[in-house]
């Protein structure tokens, strides 16, 4: 666990390395200079933040290489117990989380870096006309989700629990992702992803928010992995995330902030 | 020899590591748990059915390639073979592409029938099909290839119209090369994931084929995705010990 | 009621061009070398294979006319085929195949095998009936073939070597069997064959083909008394030779002239049987006109024979004796004189 100090300072680093522009990046060196790969397995919603983030970290370190693998978070923890190589996880809910650190393969305390809600997403021009979660049982619409495993998938289930919506989906998808590339191909209606999702997917989709009465909201853990090959650079990264940078960064991407 | 034992333990290890790991005392659990049969029947039911369609289009098509002489049958044969090296996933795109509810022939068969394939059981066997039947028409072409063509002209002379040549002898000289053909085209479409997961999408007895399960179950159920993967492997390898014979020699 | 025949095609190096005429109540061979055209003749005639020019027409029908572009498809003409392997249906019994061209042609499941069954029975099978052609000896396939094409009724019998799938044993028998067969056939009946001694057998009419064309037709006997090419001489075993006539000799090409007792004048062919010649160590005095020097190139012992190759001005072959050999001290290479009379020479026109 990287001491409050160092963390400060490599924060200070990092200060201006994104967001702004036209800000310089002040290189207050640090005392041994961060090197080599890790790699980062993180749930899909994350993909464009954590693309963004991923290359703020190598441009103040460039003597560093983060791999990123995004899948649905179940599918990362299944990979990361059968052995595949991983410095950090970042999770879309905490029971996922608390499975991997239950299983013994974290090291270190998990920190909630960016928090989510839940969206309807549509076509764009909202074709069948969804107005709300009820819409989605409207005959005709055909509704796809994701596994009831994806910490999205989950929530879903529970947003419309909560609405009292009774509807069936067409297809169980492995990850957001997959949700939405369908709704961009027309192969589906509608779908029930997070409101980040809808913002990296541009003007290819539309979102029809769910009231917050319905909404649930995810919290994002991040950790380092016990079987990491370079802890330092592991938790550095982790560090960045946590930073003011990371977390402006992760806001511009519409997360919500980790409190 | 050697290397030809390092060649054998690269197939053989993965088959033990799955016999071994199998939870043996929860395979009857496993197996007859609702999801994994539901799986099983709609695996079943996908896979005969996409060799069925194997048979009536590929059988034809195996006939018009071994058969008849015309420009640019080698690039259609091609083309219609391409699924075999393809990977999956892009086979399942391009049936979106093209039976998608906005693809070329979908939007079509959407606007004027209502109908739409993605998230279908019928979409299912179509990517089954669209994966599987190139091994179909290899095999049946080579055997049609290698029949000895004068019994046709035999049928012919004793005033046997083509279809009942096609039928009476032809069909039937070559049954060991359409059997095996039919046997490979089903076995290929019981283990289709990519094209399915991503054209038909993946529910529970509607779309939900045993690979897609055992890939879920790896998420959620462990052990008992090894014991779906054990079942499927010796379906496989049923297969491959049937038909030994065809490989290894003359038909 | 008969079958004409125009052919003219190529098929690979194999220019055919033929001409001919079956009637009705005539079996006729068709003889030639490896090569001759014969099977693509046959082929041709079933509609097996497209012709460029020419036509075909049986029973004054019309089967295929290439200046009108006329054609009957194979299954659509009244033949029956006799293929060189026979070409059982190895899937099907001997009863099925044998009523496969019934059963073609719409007659009902039971009416054909019964008919099937009447078949076999003609040709002694009847016990084989439900037995698969595999279990079947070459000479009982044979018959099965034969009832096969024969049960649709056709009007035109097509044979392709008939007996050339058969051991030289079982030959003689199944020939027997087979002449009974085709007389009792009331169609048109043609057999390929390479074999002399069964186009002989077999036919009332010969047509000898060479490289595609016609070279001879004629009765059996008037085929093989008066040889009109170097190959069906051969198959006789006479000396052939070829040339001008002019009262009592024959110049040949080459120049040298023999005496010819019944030659007048025109082209002529001059056949002189090897037993005509007479063979001797130093030039023979006497009465034979024909004397000629040569060197025994080939000597073959023929059962109580020898026949004795002599290349020289005129090339021929002589027959004589082991004895008369012995005598002579002769050897392959030896020099020799060969001697035959001019009335052993039969001269026909050419």
């Amino acid at each position: 666990m990287p001491s409050r100090v160092s963390l400060l300072s490599v924060a200070a680093a990092f200060l201006t390395a994104c967001g702004s522009s036209g800000a310089t990046a002040s290189t207050s060196p640090s005392p041994t200079p961060l090197s080599g790969p890790i790699s980062a397995l993180a749930a899909a919603s994350l993909t464009d933040s954590f693309n963004a983030l991923g290359t703020a970290f190598k441009a103040a370190n460039p003597a560093v290489t983060v791999k990123f693998s995004f899948a649905g978070t179940p599918t990362l923890v299944t990979q990361i117990e059968q052995g595949a190589p991983a410095d950090v996880f970042a999770s879309a809910d905490t029971a996922n989380m608390d499975k991997l650190k239950g299983d013994g393969f974290t090291t270190g305390t998990s920190q909630v870096f960016a928090r989510n809600k839940l969206t309807i997403v549509v076509a764009p021009g909202n074709p069948k006309g969804i107005s709300g979660l009820a819409d989605l049982a409207k005959p005709g619409v055909i509704y796809i989700t994701e596994g009831p495993m994806v910490p999205a998938g989950k929530y879903a289930l529970q947003a419309l629990a909560m609405a009292g919506v009774k509807v069936t989906p067409k297809s169980l998808e492995t990850d957001v992702k997959s949700v939405v590339s369908k709704i961009e191909l027309g192969e589906a209606d509608a779908g029930i992803v997070y409101t980040t999702d809808v913002k990296a997917a541009g003007s290819k989709v539309q979102g029809v928010p769910i009231p917050d009465a319905y909404n649930v909201i995810a919290t994002y853990p991040i950790v380092a992995v016990k079987a990491g090959t370079n802890s330092a650079v592991a938790n550095a990264f982790i560090a960045y995330v946590l930073s003011a940078a990371g977390q402006s960064t992760l806001q511009s991407f519409g997360f919500l902030s980790a409190s | 020899m050697a290397l030809a034992a390092v060649g054998a333990a690269f197939f053989i290890v993965p088959l033990l590591g799955l016999i071994v790991r199998s939870p043996w005392h929860d395979a009857v659990a496993a197996l007859t748990a609702p999801e994994t049969v539901e799986a099983l029947k709609l695996s079943l039911v996908a896979s005969l059915s996409a060799t069925g369609v194997g048979l009536i289009l590929g059988v034809p098509l195996a006939w018009v390639y071994a058969r008849v002489e015309f420009p640019g049958r080698d690039l259609l044969r091609a083309l219609t073979t391409l699924p075999m090296v393809l990977p999956p996933v892009v086979g399942g795109i391009a049936l979106l592409l093209a039976f998608g509810r906005r693809g070329l022939l979908g939007s079509w068969l959407d606007s004027t029938f209502g109908i739409t394939l993605p998230f279908t059981t019928a979409g299912v066997v179509m990517a089954e099909t669209f994966v599987a039947m190139p091994f179909l028409i290899l095999t049946v072409e080579a055997g049609l290839r290698s029949m000895d063509r004068r019994y046709e002209e035999a049928a012919r002379t004793l005033g046997a119209s083509r279809w009942r040549v096609f039928t009476r002898v032809t069909l039937p000289l070559i049954g060991p090369s359409l059997f095996a053909g039919a046997v490979l085209c089903w076995a290929r479409a019981l283990g289709e994931f990519g094209a399915t997961i991503t054209f038909a999408g993946n529910f529970p007895g509607v779309t939900q084929t045993m690979p897609l399960a055992v890939y879920l179950l790896l998420e959620t159920n462990q052990e008992a995705s090894f014991i779906l993967s054990l079942v499927l492997l010796l379906i496989s390898l049923l297969v491959l010990v049937g038909l030994r014979h065809r490989w290894l020699g003359s038909a | 009621m008969s079958l004409e025949a125009s052919i003219r095609l190529t098929l690979g190096p194999l220019d055919l061009d033929m001409e001919l005429t079956i009637g009705e109540g005539e079996v006729v061979a068709l003889l030639g070398p490896n090569g001759a055209g014969k099977t693509t003749l046959l082929r041709a005639l079933a509609g097996l294979v497209p012709v460029s020019s020419g036509h075909v027409s049986l029973d004054g029908h019309v089967l295929e006319d290439a200046a009108t572009g006329q054609y009957v498809p194979t299954e659509r003409r009244p033949i029956g085929f006799v293929f060189q392997d026979y070409l059982l249906f190895p899937h099907l019994s001997v009863q099925d195949n044998v009523a496969f061209g019934l059963r073609s042609r719409g007659m009902p499941r039971g009416a054909a095998t019964e008919k099937a069954i009447q078949w076999l029975d003609r040709v002694g099978l009847k016990s084989y009936s439900r037995a698969k052609p595999g279990e079947l000896s070459g000479g009982q396939r044979q018959r099965v073939a034969l009832a096969r094409a024969l049960a649709p009724d056709p009007r035109l019998l097509l044979l392709d070597e008939p007996l050339a799938a058969l051991d030289v044993t079982t030959r003689a028998e199944v020939r027997r069997d087979l002449k009974r067969h085709l007389a009792s056939f009331h169609g048109i009946r043609l057999v390929v064959t390479h074999d002399p001694l069964e186009a002989v057998a077999l036919a009332d009419r010969l047509i000898v083909m060479e490289q595609g064309h016609l070279v001879q037709t004629g009765m059996p006997a008037e085929v093989t008394e008066r040889p009109r090419s170097p190959y069906v001489a051969d198959l006789v075993g006479v000396n052939l030779l070829k040339g001008e006539a002019d009262h009592g000799s024959v110049r040949m090409p080459g120049g040298q002239v023999i005496a010819a007792a019944g030659a007048e004048s025109g082209e002529v062919f001059a056949v002189i049987h090897p037993r005509a010649i007479a063979i001797h160590r130093s030039h023979p005095e006497g009465s034979p006109r024909n004397v000629w020097r040569g060197r025994a190139s080939n000597i073959e012992l023929m059962g109580n024979r020898v026949r004795v190759r002599i290349d020289g001005e005129v090339p021929l072959v002589a027959e004589v004796t082991p004895s008369a050999l012995k005598e002579l001290e002769l050897v392959e290479g030896g020099e020799v004189w060969l001697s035959f009379k001019a009335t052993d020479v039969g001269v026909y026109p050419a």
